[in-house]
């Protein structure tokens, strides 16, 4: 088990490799001059080329690379052009937000996802599946602006239960910092929510039939037993890896949720340095989203050997 | 092969129906077969096709011209002359959605045939030759590693705000999945005994290619297509509400939706008809993707 937590683990270098030569290509290849938006407007040639021989843009693309990697491992992302401040910081002032944001999605999404999707299975055929079902296709289909807006106007405009927009951190209080971000989070959530509701129905409609569930049941386990200790554990491999997938889903869709409903945290940062053509900002906001992605998903790998002991590799 | 014979060889049991039938013209017997026995398919083709013909027909379904302006009736709700109201600079809101569906389904459609042939392409070359596999699948494995809506971000904060850019930005942001399915695809058909007969007879490898493999991965890669169409305007919606994507300039569902934003608690029809445009239309792909899945692969229907 050891030598595939091992070989898992180094297999995930090539990968971030990928995503860090792409993102630094991001930079590399980004129209307009760093040399001579320091420089100013008053620079001769000379000036610009003198201060892009100091910061060492005129050397070749793989040493600027490395370069760039070594201050990465490092934690240093390097500057924002428009405000100056080194990227890393901008990004621990606004991790908070979208971290509370993605979790309390994954918690919810997942504790409706699956019994959805356990109680579709069971009753495969009947019209709780089909709901379930047609659910599934909705959720795909509405994106993520569209279910938060419609949320909006209900929960909050017209019944006035929740606020509209806005963010608080839980530091004042649970209970403001939840009410804040349920419509967030169901809104966020709602494709996720389809996605692993799918693929737990699928998955528990093959484990329920076979042999081992038709011998529980003879033996006299209830439903109950039948569905979550024959069934669901053994449909967990699946759930979890979409779960993994699906966390991509989730970031591409907290940048928008955050615009809607005004939660200051890294989606609404990267919208903002779009709007300013921010490099250094961009690359290091999708530098770390796709860093958090891969971690979680070896984690996930990692989790299999725990959840079916059968797989060795 | 005549309507009846087919009809009736396929499916036994609508037989007798085809007495009632027979008065019908055989076209509508023919159609209503099909909606009986694809549902799914039907209802999504159906709403494709309007959403098609409204694109096509902007200009002939009672528009006015969607860009221009008129600061003298700004934010009037829904009426009679404005049937989906007008927006802060006055413009009729149904005129733009009505145009809307151009961007939409122009982005939907060439992300999805752009990244299904580029997809093919690499995960042919990917499944056939070796050497190159364990090279390519790491450099598509690590462009998956970027959520696709980040990768679409990033790449459009490099170039000007253009319809082209954004098609271009999605379909890159869309490859790395079709390769896989159709390396995948490649790999299992490469093990079939009629490939490996073939190979076994000294047939040509671009032969076996055309004749063999290629038409194997149509059908899944109709269905990917499918998908990858409802996807890509659901993320074109996206980049252009966050201000990343289409040029203001043109009326998008996601640019009217950007605009409407600022008055979305005054003026929420503003955002909610492009909402519903939107929301129909990329459901209407789903479910014709749904349907060709079940048809193309019944075993893969049973299990999701």
């Amino acid at each position: 088990m050891w030598a595939y937590i091992v070989r898992r683990i180094i297999a995930t270098i090539p990968v971030m490799a990928v995503v860090a030569l792409f993102v630094f290509s991001l930079l590399y290849i980004a129209p307009g001059d760093p040399a001579a938006v320091i420089a100013g407007d008053q620079a001769t040639p000379q000036d610009v080329e003198r201060i892009r021989a100091s910061l060492g843009l005129d050397r070749p693309y793989l040493i600027r690379f490395g370069e760039w990697l070594w201050n990465v491992l490092r934690g240093d992302l390097g500057v924002s052009i428009f405000t100056n401040l080194p990227v890393s910081l901008m990004i621990a002032q606004r991790i908070e937000p979208t971290l509370a944001l993605m979790v309390v999605t994954l918690v919810l999404s997942i504790s409706i996802a699956i019994p959805m999707g356990v109680i579709a299975a069971w009753k495969n055929g009947t019209w709780i599946d089909r709901a379930v079902m047609g659910f599934a296709v909705f959720g795909f289909s509405v994106p993520v602006f569209v279910t938060g807006y419609l949320l909006a106007y209900v929960f909050a405009l017209e019944l006035d239960w929740l606020p509209v927009q806005g963010y608080t951190p839980i530091r004042n209080g649970f209970f403001p910092f939840i009410e804040n971000l349920i419509l967030p989070a169901v809104a966020l959530g709602s494709v996720y929510i389809a996605l692993i509701a799918r693929i737990t129905r699928a998955t528990m409609m093959e484990v329920l039939q076979q042999d081992y569930v038709r011998t529980a049941k003879a033996k006299g386990v209830g439903s109950r037993g039948v569905l979550f200790v024959h069934g669901l554990k053994n449909a967990a491999v699946p759930i979890v890896t979409v779960i993994g997938i699906g966390i991509a889903l989730l970031i591409g869709g907290a940048v928008v949720t955050e615009s809607v409903f005004a939660i200051p945290g890294l989606g609404r940062l990267v919208v903002d340095a779009i709007l300013r053509r921010d490099y250094p900002v961009i690359q290091g906001v999708v530098l770390l989203f796709s860093f958090v992605y891969v971690l979680l998903n070896l984690l996930i790998d990692l989790l299999y050997t725990v959840l079916d002991p059968r797989i060795r590799y | 092969m005549s309507p009846d014979t087919g009809i009736a060889a396929v499916h036994p049991a609508a037989a007798p129906r085809q007495a009632e039938l027979f008065a019908a013209p055989r076209q509508t017997g023919r159609v209503r077969t099909f909606i009986r026995r694809h549902p799914t398919i039907a209802l999504g083709l159906g709403l494709t096709c309007v959403m098609v013909f409204i694109a096509i027909f902007a200009p002939l379904l009672w528009t006015t011209d969607p860009q221009a302006l008129a600061p003298a009736r700004r934010v009037r709700p829904p009426s009679a002359n404005f049937w989906f109201g007008t927006d802060m600079l006055g413009r009729d809101v149904y005129s733009r959605v009505m145009y809307g569906a151009r961007i939409s389904l122009i982005v939907g459609v060439s992300v999805a045939i752009l990244s299904s042939l580029a997809g093919l392409l690499i995960g042919m070359f990917s499944g056939f030759i070796r050497i190159l596999d364990a090279i390519i699948m790491r450099i598509m494995d690590g462009m998956m590693s970027i959520p696709p809506i980040l990768l679409a971000i990033a790449l459009m904060a490099l170039t000007r705000a253009s319809v082209q850019n954004v098609i271009i930005a999605i379909t890159i942001a869309e490859i790395p999945r079709v390769s896989r399915l159709v390396r995948g695809v490649v790999l299992s058909l490469r093990e079939q005994p009629y490939v490996e007969a073939a190979i076994a007879a000294g047939t040509s490898t671009p032969k076996i290619i055309f004749r063999h493999i290629l038409p194997n991965t149509l059908a899944p890669l109709t269905v990917q297509a499918t998908f990858i169409c409802a996807s890509a305007m659901i993320t074109e919606a996206i980049l252009s509400f966050i201000g990343a994507g289409t040029p203001p300039i043109i009326p998008s569902w996601g640019n009217i939706m950007a605009e409407g934003r600022a008055l979305w608690q005054v003026a929420p029809y503003i955002v909610f008809f492009p909402a519903l445009f939107l929301s129909v239309t990329v459901l209407a792909v789903n479910l014709l993707g749904d349907g060709l899945r079940d048809a193309l692969d019944p075993r893969l229907a049973k299990r999701l």
